[in-house]
């Protein structure tokens, strides 16, 4: 192809007249297909949701529900499962905290300093979701194994008891299958959901704000909390919301890396959905969890101050 | 200026990019367990994860574990399919979202960027919800599995289409409608090339998410058995050191595919460029 730099800007009005009726339409015509699915299944279904979780708790999936208004669906899920609940919570909230950390580095090194290989190290960041997740997941398995090296070093650093003194670990030295694996767990598997965000936002910065602050004697690490951290909160805040949403509602980590008494309010969804057939109370704590969750992401998108994400 | 402060320099100056190196590897560590892990001869001691003997028998027979063949073709032929419809239905919105102006874009954006916001346990909960308040409890399988799949690997064919579709130079499509190209011609001989290797990419994205996923399937997928289920099921009663090959075959089929995309992307640039 030839330069096409004389004859762009001849006539670029020229494709700019007026569209035909049919045109105005192309739009709505192009979208409609993906908006029907995603109403149908995606929109609907919550719908679907909550009036399952307000149903009859004594029906059965073989007698079918019915819809009674049941509130009292809810109180009983949050009764029982609280301890669940506030698990999810607590174990997201830490993996999200680790991924911030972990993942910051990751971006910031992307962005400022890997130069001509920064494309290479953006398709390695996303390259582990070409293994499967469960997989990536058993392989922790191996990873922190009992006689493994990671578990000898822990204990010759001393770390498995400062993880035993914050409650993460047993008494036993172990790191599988305690809390510690299943927070280690998430933070490996949704460690990309952070970095992405993160190198998008600091991608957009003016190096040059951050030059001038160390022309104005700011250390390099005051001109990182005074000027780059700052300017990077757009994607701190969407990263930490992709990271701590699925993390929250993941049950695999749970299953693999920990024990019984790692269970995560997913485990208690899945296992009433499938095993129990309990509708109602399943339904009543998957909103329960949506609604902790959104109630969360706006407590948080409104201290934080950016509320333009979408 | 002394060794001391030059090494002090040097490390001040690559420090960042070195532990950033050092989380990718991180990263990596659990897919090099996978690919050592499909060379394990676990006769042994089946329930323990752990590398045992080496062994080229699982390669041979990647297919030997009972029921795992067939949890492998289901999981491919819903990945082809939900990617085949989730990327051209992607692709005519992410069109629409960024080259036409409508009512309810706002709204339709937010929609788009809801499912990848939502927790799967709540997005598969849901849509068993809605299959079995329809009737359709009893029937659930490939089709229900299959809608689910389109579902979520929507979102992420338009926004990765969409980004594409922003970064491109409208001048080339101008240029061509100058030089007397229809639209017909000027859509497929100058924008659709362009696009393509953002739709490949999303394409491949939809593949891996749908082969991969988990608990939205499980709760949707009544008597079927996808790869992850069977991965997921044999760990109670110890996994078969196939599932690895599997990941590993996966791992480099996928990341030969990204690179010749690259590879691709980066001759249509050159192209344009000279």
């Amino acid at each position: 192809m030839t330069s096409t730099a004389g004859i762009a800007p001849a006539n670029p009005h020229d494709t700019a007249a007026p569209a035909p009726r049919g045109r105005k339409l192309t739009g709505y015509w192009l979208i409609l297909p993906a908006a029907l699915w995603l109403g149908v299944f995606f929109v609907i279904p919550f719908y679907s949701l909550v009036s399952s979780s307000l149903f009859d708790p004594n029906g059965s999936v073989l007698t079918g529900y019915d819809m009674t208004w049941h509130f009292a669906n809810y109180f009983d899920a949050i009764n029982d499962y609280k301890a669940q609940l506030w698990r999810s919570i607590w174990y997201a909230g830490i993996a999200t905290l680790a991924c911030l950390v972990i993942g910051y580095v990751l971006a910031y090194a992307i962005a400022f300093k890997a130069g001509r290989w920064k494309n290479l190290m953006l398709v390695l960041v996303i390259a582990p979701f070409f293994t499967s997740f469960l997989l990536r997941t058993l392989s922790w398995k191996l990873i922190l194994a009992d006689d493994g090296w990671v578990v000898g070093f822990a204990q010759t650093i001393h770390l498995t008891n400062l993880l035993n003194f914050i409650g993460l670990t047993g008494t036993d030295d172990r790191l599988l299958a305690t809390p510690f694996a299943v927070i280690a767990g998430l933070t490996y598997n949704f460690l990309p959901f952070m970095v992405l965000p993160l190198y998008a936002s600091l991608e957009k910065i003016d190096v040059r704000l951050i030059e001038a602050s160390s022309d104005l004697y700011a250390s390099p690490i005051r001109g990182f909390f005074k000027v780059t951290f700052p300017l990077s909160l757009p994607g701190v805040v969407a990263g930490t919301l992709l990271t701590f949403i699925p993390a929250a509602g993941d049950y695999i980590n749970a299953t693999l890396l920990g024990n019984t008494n790692t269970k995560m309010v997913g485990n208690v969804i899945q296992s009433l959905f499938t095993t129990q057939g309990d509708y109602a109370a399943a339904g009543a704590l998957s909103v329960t969890l949506m609604a902790i969750i959104v109630g969360l992401v706006l407590v948080y998108v409104r201290t934080s101050g950016t509320e333009d994400l979408v | 200026m002394s060794t001391l402060a030059r090494l002090r320099r040097w490390i001040g100056k690559h420090l960042v990019l070195g532990l950033g190196l050092l989380v990718l590897v991180y990263t990596f560590v659990p897919i090099a367990v996978v690919v050592l892990m499909s060379f394990n001869n676990n006769s042994k001691s089946k329930n323990v994860y752990k590398f045992q003997d080496f062994t080229w028998n699982n390669w041979l027979h990647p297919f030997k574990p009972g029921g795992m063949k067939d949890s492998v073709i289901l999981s491919i032929e819903i990945a082809l399919l939900a990617t085949l419809v989730a990327t051209i239905l992607g692709t005519l919105a992410a069109f629409a979202l960024s080259r036409h102006k409508f009512v309810g874009r706002r709204a339709a954006n937010l929609i788009i960027f809801l499912p990848m916001a939502s927790p799967e346990i709540v997005m598969g909960s849901s849509l068993l919800a809605l299959f079995v308040s329809r009737g359709f409890g009893g029937q659930l399988g490939f089709v229900t599995i299959l809608i689910a799949h389109v579902m979520f690997c929507l979102s992420f064919v338009i926004v990765t289409v969409k980004a594409r579709l922003s970064g491109l130079d409208d001048n080339l499509e101008q240029a061509a409608m100058d030089l007397y190209a229809n639209e017909v011609q000027t859509f497929w001989r100058v924008t659709f090339p362009l696009v393509l290797p953002g739709i490949i990419g999303a394409a491949l994205l939809s593949f891996s998410l749908s082969f991969d996923d988990f608990i939205i399937t499980n709760l949707n997928a009544g008597q079927e058995v996808t790869f992850p289920m069977f991965v997921y099921g044999a760990n109670q009663r110890g996994v078969p050191m196939q599932v690895n090959v599997i990941g590993t075959a996966m791992f480099v089929i996928a990341i030969a595919i990204v690179l010749g995309n690259e590879i691709f992307r980066r001759r249509q640039e050159k192209a344009l460029a000279a």
